[in-house]
């Protein structure tokens, strides 16, 4: 390999000696890819020029002869830096390999179904904007009641991450689906608020299920408030519901309220991605989505998450600013 | 899009003029002019936000680091001129509970 470079240098500085014009100095600029490519450093490309030299110029005057060893010498510091430089940016390639293992661990721990409960029809999309999805949804069920965890992760990257990973254990952690969602909010507070930095945050809803009775109950940290339809007054209720966002004091309670649903009704939890939508004209107002959810009030919950998302990415010129929630539970009967 | 962070020192306290849309572009920038006011003697910060057109959670995750550092030197941090939009983010976020925060005057909420 170093034969062929030497080669191939000797006959372009042969070439620019007997003609020093433009497109032979151009063929140096492109041998020096092929020297980064086989990773040859500055000392030996001197060491190449001066055997060139040699060849091609018979009467070199031994004071330049001379010169070339103190030339390699000084380059000798380049030559180690660019081994340096290299040698990081191998060592970035394997982070972002370890990263996107990392993030495919993530993405399996993290990975929830939608339980199957009967009389309930449960509904769930979420889409990210970009590769890695701040929202988080978390569902726990047992025979007759399901939990659902709705959560905006403020923050980028790793911690980020590793911050649903702490939501996904707060819910677990809790003794069932059952459990007061004030109670569950409480628990999963503490375990974020020691460990976030200080700007990032979380705020989460909570919903609690309750197959026998029909009953939802809902508590808020800081979260878009969920959205009751009620099928026979043909209204939403916005269940708003005080409660400080996740990770921002310690000592933060929450409280909890509770809301029937008769059979039709449905309870709407999203993030700001559905809320906060822009189109060209301006924000999309929360009554366009609440008359888009209305319109397929009939449909199945999960095709109805899918035709509002269908409708919102319309009017928002495909293009997905936020990460897109909507989980919609509805009483079948 | 931009933002912008205009800074006068008063009597014991520091006014900001904040002038933009405030999202995940732009917080970094915010967060960035904002660390770097320095308190001094001035025990109050006063934060006018009614330029601010728009923003979304990770700018409030700008106010909220903010919020804590200047509580952390035992200042007061106030934010006023909030358009309607903007306060009910800080009241659904439960922050409007915790912070100093003042909407724009003659505003119907």
């Amino acid at each position: 390999m170093p034969q062929e470079v030497e080669r191939q240098y000797k006959a372009i500085l042969r070439n620019y000696l007997e003609q020093q014009n433009e497109l032979n100095l151009y063929e140096g600029q492109t041998f020096s890819k092929q020297l980064i490519q086989k990773n040859i450093s500055p000392e030996e490309m001197i060491g190449i020029h001066r055997a060139a030299l040699e060849e091609v110029v018979s009467d070199i005057p031994e004071k330049i002869e001379h010169s070339f060893d103190l030339l390699i010498e000084v380059m000798v510091r380049y030559g180690l830096a660019l081994h340096e430089h290299q040698n990081l940016i191998q060592k970035q390639e394997n982070f972002r390999i370890e990263m996107d293992l990392a993030a495919n661990v993530q993405r399996t721990l993290l990975k929830t179904t939608v339980p199957q409960v009967q009389g309930l029809d449960i509904g769930m999309l979420s889409v990210p904007a970009k590769e890695m999805n701040g929202d988080y949804v978390h569902f726990l069920s047992d025979s007759q009641s399901v939990g659902i965890g709705v959560a905006d992760v403020i923050g980028k990257g790793i911690p980020a991450a590793l911050c649903m990973s702490m939501i996904k254990n707060g819910m677990d952690s809790v003794d069932g689906a059952h459990v007061d969602p004030a109670i569950v909010l409480d628990v999963i507070n503490r375990i974020v608020e020691r460990s976030v930095t200080d700007s990032m945050f979380v705020s989460m809803i909570y919903g609690s299920y309750d197959a026998t009775t029909h009953t939802f109950t809902y508590a808020s940290a800081g979260h878009e408030p969920a959205l009751h339809y009620s099928l026979q007054e043909g209204t939403f209720h916005e269940l708003f519901i005080k409660g400080l966002l996740l990770g921002v004091l310690p000592q933060t309670t929450y409280q909890s309220q509770t809301v029937r649903l008769e059979i039709g009704d449905f309870v709407v939890l999203m993030t700001d991605g559905v809320t906060e939508c822009r189109s060209q004209d301006g924000f999309i107002e929360m009554e366009k989505v609440m008359k888009i959810i209305e319109d397929v009030k009939t449909e199945s919950a999960q095709e109805m998450v899918e035709y509002v998302y269908k409708e919102l990415i319309l009017l928002q010129d495909f293009e997905l600013r936020d990460d897109f929630t909507l989980v919609i539970v509805k009483r079948a009967v | 899009m931009n933002i912008s962070v205009d800074l006068q020192r008063e009597e014991n306290k520091v006014v900001g003029f904040i002038e933009g849309e405030i999202d995940a572009f732009t917080a970094p920038m915010l967060r960035e002019k904002l660390a770097e006011i320095t308190l001094g003697d001035s025990k109050e910060i006063v934060l006018d936000l009614s330029e601010v057109s728009y923003m979304d959670s990770t700018g409030l995750g700008v106010f909220v680091g903010f919020f804590k550092n200047v509580k952390s030197e035992n200042a007061k941090l106030k934010l006023t001129g909030l358009s309607s939009r903007l306060k009910r983010l800080f009241d659904i976020t439960g922050l409007g509970e915790i912070m100093d925060i003042e909407s724009s005057t003659g505003e119907v909420k």
